[in-house]
């Protein structure tokens, strides 16, 4: 106990402190609301408060809402609670000088890929900067936006916006495939039992008339993969518009880029502002235009978040010239694993528009068996021809 | 009760809990939360429901979640056949519409399925509803309001409010992203696979008659299996399966006949890719690491 935070004495007691540790939270990317401090009070009386473990464990079952919060909880909660029995800055106003801790708990993290329940950006290394919307961190994003390769560069807004077209389009496209749960509908496949009840009572129990329900269409959802190592420097301009515009047009979209290895953007693309959006993107692309690894990255696409996000109503888009460092056979594996999730590959390639192209590159020529389609795309025009040949898959 | 009691008595129903689980459902047995158990298939989620109905000594209702899960199979269905049925008699006794349509959207003619049913109990139950991660977002949506309200509404019928509050525990693996509204609405606990002493201890309460030597290699071996990558990590239930088929195969020690654990890995490994990832050899190295 003789670690424990001793506390400012102006602080008006344990609730003032617990909204202290909430927002503590907050601060670190926990959402929390109002209620969960009602909820977290409440809790600590049902249980011995005053034994850290047990507090800790209480309020970490009522903050968490995720595998990856909770695995930081932990830190979290020594760092506000047990300070060393250092003196705290006073709990209730002030709290975002405490926002170290933002960074020392992260950093003890590591490179955590498996745990991420969509956190904007688990795995790349330099993302301390990226992921947040605090205003603490995001000046600290501005400056460095400055320094890195800027990708703001690359794209125009001409293009954001061209590219959003298609990528509605495409997503229009996608969306015929039926979902699970019927509907009421003029025509449909089975008959819907509630409303011939309703509608043979007036006759006397005789169904004249038989309405049915069938299933809606549910859209497929689209998981973007899109390699920005070296050889694809010249397009990564077009296919990050195209994703973006894929991300901002579609909410159930999803998007990686892979260099060397594999960074979820996702959540940097839906970005409201599409400017600030390649910026933070520009973040997470550390190593840009670096070498390639394809087979790795895929295979830690498929390790990790295909578990969650992958299944037969997905299709995944990558888009890679296939120059790979690592070896083919890994890259094949990789593919054969996610094809076994039921989803579908499709692969645009850059280099396929070229004449006289031949899939030679190993890697390529290793992807292939495993590709649902496989396409030139080298200009927005491709993409937009994309549009046909997804929806006849 | 406070959380320690909760273990002890999970623990004599035969479900080995850490701390921070049962703090999770000491917590959600006062406060009256749903308890959202995240985790690997494989390491107890849906025993953990089992094990607190025992506890509570009430009945456990499951709900098995899949993708195209409506409000018919989940919440209420009316029974059509004999709806119809009912209709027709009524035509031929000459009953007027009004007073048939009122009999036949009356209690007797409602299917109760699992949400339903759990809150019209007379005791609380303790409410399952397993993989909700599986179930379309719409459905979660609605779970939601029957979590928060505890009352459905049936549209020929009128509200039906919760004579008890059902404890409820919700399961998720992963299979896609729940809303962030059911995580706040829920406690939380993420199950992780156990480590060497509580699986020993699991494993013990399961079969009482092991051995302790063989008992603490089962555990060495498995553990170390988990290790290695594979497609489909083995779960506590695969555990427990491969230390009875070791056990009716007669084999007191992992290392002495090859032939017939390569046989009982057949309770662990799961897909063709980990039986080749796992050729005998490799079998053997583990096992002599867990002798």
């Amino acid at each position: 106990m003789s670690r424990a935070t001793r506390f400012a004495a102006q602080d008006a007691g344990p609730a003032a402190r617990m909204a202290g540790f909430m927002a503590h939270l907050r601060d670190n990317g926990l959402h929390l609301g109002v209620g969960e401090t009602r909820t977290a009070l409440e809790a600590l009386c049902h249980v011995q408060a005053s034994n850290p473990a047990e507090a800790r464990r209480a309020l970490q079952a009522v903050c968490t809402g995720c595998a990856e919060d909770n695995a930081r909880f932990e830190d979290l909660f020594n760092a506000y609670w047990l300070n060393g029995g250092r003196v705290a800055q006073r709990a209730v106003p002030q709290q975002r000088k405490r926002s170290d801790h933002v960074h020392s708990s992260r950093e003890v993290q590591g490179e955590d890929l498996s745990g991420g329940a969509g956190a904007p950006s688990a795995p790349d290394p330099g993302r301390g900067e990226a992921e947040g919307d605090g205003e603490g961190r995001l000046m600290a994003s501005v400056t460095r936006r400055r320094m890195q390769t800027d990708l703001r560069q690359l794209v125009t807004p001409e293009d954001m916006a061209e590219a959003e077209r298609i990528a509605r389009r495409l997503g229009q496209a996608l969306s015929h495939r039926r979902a699970r749960r019927r509907r009421a509908a003029r025509t449909g496949d089975t008959l819907h039992f509630r409303k011939l009840i309703r509608a043979s009572l007036s006759t006397g129990g005789e169904p004249l008339t038989l309405p049915r329900k069938r299933r809606p269409e549910k859209p497929l959802k689209i998981i973007a993969l899109c390699d920005v190592s070296g050889s694809m420097t010249v397009y990564a301009k077009v296919f990050l518009a195209f994703v973006g515009g894929l991300m901002q047009a579609d909410d159930k979209a999803d998007a990686y880029l892979f260099h060397t290895h594999l960074v979820r953007i996702a959540d940097a693309l839906r970005d409201r502002d599409p400017i600030r959006a390649m910026g933070r993107l520009s973040l997470l692309a550390n190593g840009f235009g670096g070498g390639s690894r394809i087979g790795a990255s895929l295979m830690q696409f498929t390790r990790t978040y295909a578990r969650r996000f992958v299944d037969g109503r997905t299709v995944v888009l990558i888009l890679s010239d296939g120059y790979d460092t690592d070896a083919p056979e890994q890259l094949a594996e990789a593919l054969a694993r996610l094809k076994k999730r039921g989803c579908r590959i499709i692969w645009l390639n850059p280099l396929k528009g070229w004449q006289g192209y031949a899939p030679v590159a190993r890697g390529m020529a290793a992807a292939l068996p495993h590709l649902d389609l496989f396409e030139p795309a080298n200009t927005l025009a491709d993409l937009e021809a994309l549009a046909q040949k997804v929806s006849a898959l | 009760m406070n959380a320690s009691d909760v273990q002890t008595r999970l623990a004599a129903a035969g479900y080995v809990a850490d701390d921070d689980l049962a703090m999770a459902a000491h917590l959600a047995l006062v406060l009256g939360r749903p308890l959202l158990l995240e985790g690997a298939a494989g390491v107890g989620k849906t025993d953990l429901a089992r094990a607190l109905s025992a506890v509570l000594d009430t009945q456990l209702i499951r709900l098995q979640c899949y993708e195209g899960l409506d409000a018919a199979q989940a919440i209420y269905e009316w029974n059509y056949q004999r709806q119809l049925l009912s209709i027709r008699a009524a035509a031929e006794d000459g009953e007027t519409g009004k007073r048939v349509e009122e009999r036949i959207f009356s209690e007797a003619f409602l299917l109760e399925r699992p949400l339903l049913r759990a809150i019209r109990q007379e005791e609380s139950p303790v409410l399952l509803i397993d993989e909700i991660d599986r179930a379309d977002e719409d459905f979660e949506a609605y779970l939601l309001e029957i979590l928060s309200e505890f009352q459905i509404t049936i549209p020929e019928m009128g509200t039906i409010t919760a004579t008890t509050r059902p404890v409820v525990i919700l399961t998720a693996n992963g299979t896609r992203d729940l809303s962030d509204a059911l995580r706040r609405r829920c406690l939380y606990a993420h199950v992780a696979y156990p480590d060497r002493q509580t699986e020993l201890a699991i494993l013990k309460a399961h079969c009482p008659e092991i051995e302790a030597a063989l008992a603490g290699q089962i555990i060495g071996f498995v553990q170390a299996l988990r290790k290695e990558d594979l497609e489909k990590t083995p779960g506590i239930a695969e555990m427990l399966d491969f230390a009875a088929a070791l056990m009716g195969l007669g084999i007191a020690d992992l290392t002495t006949d090859p032939v017939k654990l390569q046989g009982a890995m057949a309770t662990l490994l799961k897909t063709q890719l980990d039986r080749d990832a796992l050729p005998t050899e490799v079998v053997q190295r583990l096992a002599g690491k867990a002798a």
